[in-house]
């Protein structure tokens, strides 16, 4: 008799063109989402506040009502539909950039208000859509296609650590670093993820989760490699693990 | 100004308590706003209501995130509304741009001050380009209405929320620093138009439907003349059907003033002085700025023998009246450049001089 093995996640549009790069882990994210939305059992009362970046896709992936926000403006879209829809499970999908760059006042004040909300940023290094460009998070040392000779201080400063940066304010109920490099790790990230949700739902505060993720095409690696550059590279500097967690 | 909701009683109010007031009335359920003069007391009002009210409030980080709330907050379905003035309107102009591109309803209180850039907090009417010509990306309109009296502020502030949900385009009701600061007696009334249904189109949860996307991503070009096409069809109708003004003694005018807002009201005494100096002048002020009134001054055109705009700005909405005329007549400027607007009797000698 056969059994099932292996299924897609109700909270996952079946059959859409895959539109992010071979060996991204994009792809991990939002399955690793969506399987927490499934579990939850909140697919039908879920709002996504959906970004600018390679991140813009995910409600072709998500099947969730969603709201495309302006670059850098999720947190402030995801505000105003929870504010209004309080009984809303509410969340952004957002990349470094949006998130820390362009959005980190929407970001940090979300934050600090406390909002009723859940946050997931990928944090690759760098601007993937626009062709790999140095971001907020561009690690020391790291050539992209603005900083050419490396990521020097005297003309680029420091990447944020953005997951930190978020424990500390006194509305955030949640925060961590997670990595999808390994099997374990992404079974870390999803628990991550779902408690990110976990305090919304029970109304505690804002909850957060940073993913580190490869970006094999602008880092021009291949994907095993690029995990490899997160392992070494990335963790060293953007530490995993549970920054603030007040369940 | 008392928190009391005050239907069916003539109050004495301001400008910007009228407005909030009347916002209030009209179920906005949502105010998302950061503070600038000179229409801060619009929050103020609001921070408190709103609470009492259980309604939604937020102390927005800054105008980018106070009209991306909003745009959240009526992508839900609900009215909701930011407020805000000249330099701080030019922070939501990216916002406003979406806003037509996603159809939500936004609602926009401008409340105009001195410009160009941090300008000062004395009444303006140098924001009439960045109102009804866009200052966001791409091809759109917003819904432009511009109220005169106090009383007004109440009215139009009404048919904002209205027509932004009629429509699902951004209203923005244009007022200025007089008008928000000046004391009038006000009546305020029931929300008096029909209530507009959402359903189709709000997100809500995928709760029994498909999930819907609000976006304005439209990576194949087709696709965004196909968009383009039907929101400009949509602008046709609103062109054709809300279009509003109010005119006086235009029949047999030699000369029409036109004006708008609370300029329209020293031009109004203008007209009536210049009446009785037997020059025969008369007034048409634009209510709705954005539909424009062109039709009505065309045919205005064939008849009279000249129009003056009388504007506090550098002279921005007599281009779309030399439009509307399309050198039927001449059509002239009496401006001032920022501050309260010109007297009377300024307007009087000016216009003396132009004959």
């Amino acid at each position: 008799m056969a059994t099932q093995v292996f299924k897609l996640p109700e909270s996952l549009k079946g059959d859409v063109k895959y539109s992010f790069c071979p060996g991204c882990d994009h792809g991990i994210a939002v399955r690793l989402v969506a399987e927490v939305i499934d579990e939850l059992g909140i697919r039908e009362n879920t709002i996504l506040s959906a970004s600018i970046g390679c991140s813009v896709t995910t409600y072709d992936f998500i099947n969730v009502d969603a709201l495309e926000a302006p670059h850098g403006r999720a947190m402030a879209e995801a505000t105003g539909i929870k504010r209004a829809r309080p009984d809303k499970i509410v969340f952004t999908y957002q990349g470094d950039g949006d998130f820390a760059s362009i959005g980190l006042a929407e970001s940090m004040h979300a934050a600090l208000r406390g909002e009723k909300l859940t946050a997931i940023c990928i944090n690759n290094t760098t601007y993937g859509m626009t062709g790999g460009q140095l971001g907020p998070t561009t690690l020391l040392g790291q050539v992209t296609t603005t900083s050419p000779t490396g990521r020097n201080v005297d003309y680029y400063g420091y990447p944020i650590k953005i997951a930190e940066h978020i424990a500390l304010c006194d509305g955030t109920a949640f925060s961590a670093r997670v990595s999808l490099d390994t099997v374990a790790n992404i079974r870390k990230a999803k628990q991550a993820i779902k408690k990110a949700f976990e305090v919304q739902i029970k109304g505690l505060g804002f909850g957060f989760v940073e993913i580190l993720s490869t970006c094999p095409t602008n880092w021009k690696m291949s994907p095993q490699k690029a995990h490899e550059r997160v392992r070494n590279e990335m963790m060293a500097v953007f530490k995993p693990g549970i920054y603030k967690d007040q369940t | 100004m008392t928190t009391e909701c005050l239907t069916n009683k003539k109050v004495l109010t301001k400008g910007n308590y009228a407005i909030a007031q009347a916002a209030i009335l009209a179920g906005c359920q949502c105010y998302f706003g950061y503070p600038i003069t000179p229409q801060s007391e619009i929050g103020e009002f609001m921070s408190g209501k709103m609470q009492e009210l259980k309604r939604g409030y937020v102390s927005a980080e800054s105008e980018l995130a106070a009209i991306n709330m909003t745009i959240g907050a009526v992508s839900t379905g609900v009215k909701a509304m930011t407020s805000s003035s000249s330099c701080a309107v030019a922070l939501m102009q990216e916002g406003l741009s979406y806003a037509t591109a996603d159809e939500l309803p936004v609602v926009l209180i401008s409340v105009m001050r001195g410009g160009p850039g941090l300008g000062n907090i004395y009444p303006s009417q140098g924001d009439y380009f960045q109102a009804t010509k866009g200052g966001g990306n791409g091809d759109y309109h917003l819904i432009v209405l511009a109220p005169s009296t106090v009383q007004e502020c109440v009215d139009l502030t009404y048919k904002a929320f209205y027509l932004a949900q009629k429509y699902r385009n951004p209203a923005v009701l244009l007022a200025d620093g007089l008008l928000g600061q000046m004391m009038e007696p006000v009546e305020f009334y029931d929300y008096p138009y029909p209530e507009i249904d959402t359903s189709s189109w709000a997100l809500t949860g995928a709760k029994g439907r498909e999930a819907r996307i609000i976006r304005s991503y439209a990576p194949l070009a087709d696709n965004q003349c196909v968009f383009l096409e039907k929101l400009y069809q949509k602008y046709k109708v609103i062109e054709e059907n809300e279009v509003e003004w109010e005119e006086i003694n235009t029949d047999d005018a030699d000369i029409i003033l036109v004006s708008f807002g609370s300029t329209s009201r020293n031009a109004k005494t203008a007209m009536k002085q210049l009446r009785e100096k037997g020059i025969k002048a008369g007034l048409f002020r634009p209510v709705t700025l954005y539909p424009f009134p062109n039709k009505r001054l065309h045919e205005l055109a064939q008849k009279t023998k000249k129009f003056v705009t009388v504007e506090v700005n550098m002279g921005q909405m007599v281009n779309d009246v030399r439009l509307a005329v399309n050198g039927a007549c001449p059509v002239e400027l009496v401006n001032k450049g920022v501050g309260a607007p010109p007297s009377a009797a300024e307007i009087v000698s000016k216009i003396e001089e132009l004959l």
